[in-house]
């Protein structure tokens, strides 16, 4: 019967299952869109796991956000006590039933008030679930926990066999119906209820390492879909359970060559002119003391001056210790905390488990949909978990924040060179760009010597600057390569201000050089001057004796004429000739 | 052995084995244990689907002895007559 049906329903709608979305954060990405429409599925787990909060977000979110009705059938817990426990998730479980989207249904069985007197069945149970099924248009279910027959009731042949009725029954009604039980021994439930739902088991689990609880699940079987198969942690907080996928296994995330300023110009000057790529990771690492945080909080700081949003976790500072600090190096950052641009977010990683701070930020970066995150230092979670472990967990953050194109700056302190090693090995290779701050020691001083490690795709500099904080802000300088090495601190200082006066020394002494030659200029063009005036006089005098001979010359012309005429005595001659002479 | 009446509700679906077996035997045990003290009520929760919640009914059939206090309640066929005996609080001496 039951094949037949499953073939006929393959035959409609060729291979996919249809499902049935949960709405809860992050399973129906595991469970590749929800649980099986129209079947029973089973969520085990030991107590205090999380089995009924998770079936009753199932039907509450069904509620509210499919406009699915649904009946909650408890075994457990008084209707009064199931609204106080959804209550503190924020849902109004009394409105929904007043609206006649949830019907509660509690079961009392008492063993001591029963006495089992012959052969009986479930119809009670059946009659019971039909009626609030049908009177509200119910589409999903789920019973909690069923189990609890087990111990009113002794019979359990007849138990069992009316469960497996129960289940058919389920599904020739078409509901979606969550099912939960207790873990076994040895088995998933203590009565072997997986026998019967065979269609999709959850396992939830409730683990501790370290004095740290995290909460798992994982999808044991989901008949006819793929599904994850590892142990996602999931959380329970005020919004309800969120599961946390492994992200994508995929590495084909779009990339962008846009870019983000790192907050320091001349930081961005060094990775190749504009700084980071958006949405790539960015490692600072550095020894205690060398302004990782400075350096995270400039870059939160510019990206909020641009209106983009920030989120900032930080594991190791208060936000209040932060905006002290980071207004004592010039950044006001309270201004972006009024506008609500930047957020912060402190917790000491040990609050609890790795895998749910991961869990936490998801949620959070999901609200909040920063451009920029930043996790001030990640160092911290080491005492949470091991290397590999905060690896992993790194990893599926990275991949969710490239996946969103958020940047992400990590920052890492490294205690010395042996654990430096192993802190930064554990992300160096995930990261795009790692910058690296170094205690420089010399001269009786500590400067600090950045460099660029790496920067995917850029052409950085190769260059160690030192890297100075001020009352202004972040800078970072050239460091001097002198013949005893790297020159920063006082020592570059020196050697500027030793420059500088060899500039001053070289500058007189041209300049006294330059007075020399223009003194030289004016003697010469002295000389020159008085030799003119000498050869004009002799000039002079020579025209001089020239008029003077030309003068005599014409006199002299004149008088020999005068003296040819007298010599002639001719009257005519002279009569006519003496107006002529007497002109002349 | 008297005092009281009995006040018995006996839960059932519609004419099923189980169903035509249980009242068949409480009939015979309160002819039989109870005569003339007793008041039985048949109850088909077929008919009446709400009453199975508010009774909080889970097995058929049941019989819930309401009077005398305290309640109890006796599930299946009734064919086991001592256990719906002590469940009705009946001493038998023999």
């Amino acid at each position: 019967m039951t094949k037949k049906r499953s073939e006929t329903s393959q035959a409609a709608h060729f291979s996919t299952l249809q499902k049935s979305p949960t709405g809860i954060n992050g399973l129906d990405e595991i469970t590749k869109g929800g649980l099986p429409l129209g079947r029973p599925t089973l969520i085990c787990g030991s107590a205090g796991c999380g089995k009924t909060l998770m079936s009753i977000e199932y039907i509450v979110r069904g509620a509210l956000q499919f406009n699915e009705p649904g009946v909650f059938m408890a075994f457990e817990e008084k209707p009064e006590e199931l609204a106080l426990n959804v209550a503190s998730l924020g849902f109004d479980l009394d409105q929904l039933m007043a609206d006649k989207m949830v019907k509660v249904d509690y079961v009392h069985i008492e063993r001591s008030e029963i006495e089992e007197t012959g052969e009986y069945d479930l119809d009670g149970l059946f009659i019971r679930l039909g009626y609030a099924i049908d009177s509200i248009g119910a589409k999903r279910v789920v019973l909690d926990t069923i189990e609890n027959l087990f111990s009113g009731l002794t019979n359990e042949s007849i138990l069992r066999a009316e469960l497996r009725r129960l289940f058919q029954w389920l599904k020739d009604k078409g509901v979606t119906a969550i099912i939960t039980g207790e873990r076994g021994d040895s088995t998933l439930t203590r009565q072997g209820l997986e026998e019967y739902v065979s269609d999709c088991v959850i396992l939830l689990d409730h683990r501790i390492s370290n004095q740290i609880s995290t909460r798992l699940l994982r999808v044991v079987k989901y008949r006819g879909s793929m599904h994850g198969t590892n142990e996602y942690p999931f959380l329970i907080d005020d919004e309800g359970i969120s599961v946390l996928p492994v992200t994508s296994l995929q590495l084909n995330i779009d990339v962008s060559t846009e870019t983000i300023s790192s907050g320091i110009p001349s930081l961005d000057r060094m990775l190749g002119g504009d700084g980071f790529f958006k949405g790539s990771s960015v490692l600072v690492s550095g020894t205690a003391g060398t302004g990782k945080t400075s350096i995270a909080a400039s870059f939160a700081h510019s990206t909020c001056l641009d209106g983009k949003k920030c989120l900032y976790f930080a594991f190791e500072e208060s936000p209040m210790q932060i905006l002290r600090n980071m207004l004592s190096v010039g950044m006001d950052m309270s201004k972006h905390l009024k506008s609500g641009l930047l957020e912060f977010h402190a917790s000491r990683p040990t609050m609890y488990g790795l895998e749910m701070h991961l869990v936490a930020m998801h949620k959070k970066i999901k609200r909040f949909k920063p451009e920029v995150v930043i996790l001030d230092p990640i160092t911290n979670l080491i005492t949470v978990g091991s290397v590999s472990e905060v690896k992993a967990m790194l990893i599926r953050l990275v991949d969710f924040l490239q996946n969103e194109r958020i940047t992400v700056m990590f920052t890492a302190l490294a205690l010395n060179n042996t654990l430096n090693e192993q802190t930064d090995e554990g992300i160096s290779s995930l990261v795009d760009a790692w910058l690296l701050i170094r205690d420089i020691e010399f001269n009786g001083e500590r400067n600090r010597g950045m460099y660029v490690m790496k920067s995917r795709g850029m052409g950085h500099s190769n260059q160690v600057r030192e890297f100075i904080i001020t009352s202004k802000g972040l800078d970072l300088v050239d460091v001097y390569l002198g013949p005893d090495g790297v020159l920063t601190g006082s020592a570059r200082q020196a050697h500027i201000l030793r420059e500088q006066t060899g500039i001053a020394l070289h500058g007189q002494a041209v300049s006294r050089k330059d007075r020399e030659i223009s003194r030289k200029r004016k003697l010469l063009e002295s000389k020159i001057a008085s030799l003119q005036t000498e050869f004009e006089s002799v000039e002079e005098e020579l025209n001089k004796v020239y008029l003077e001979e030309e003068l005599k010359n014409q006199i002299l012309e004149t008088t020999r004429l005068e003296m040819l005429e007298k010599r002639r005595g001719v009257e005519g001659n002279n009569k006519q000739k003496s107006p002529g002479s007497k002109k002349k | 052995m008297e005092t009281q009446a009995y006040h018995l509700s006996l839960f059932i679906t519609g004419a099923s084995p189980n169903s035509v077996r249980a009242i068949n035997n409480i009939k015979c045990i309160c002819e039989k244990y109870l005569p003339g003290n007793y008041e039985l009520e048949i109850i088909d929760v077929y008919q009446i689907p709400e009453i199975a919640q508010i009774e909080q009914i889970i097995a058929l059939p049941t019989l819930i002895k309401k009077g005398p206090s305290p309640e109890r309640r006796m599930v299946g066929d009734m064919s086991d007559t001592a256990k719906v005996l002590r469940g009705l609080g009946i001493v038998i001496k023999d």
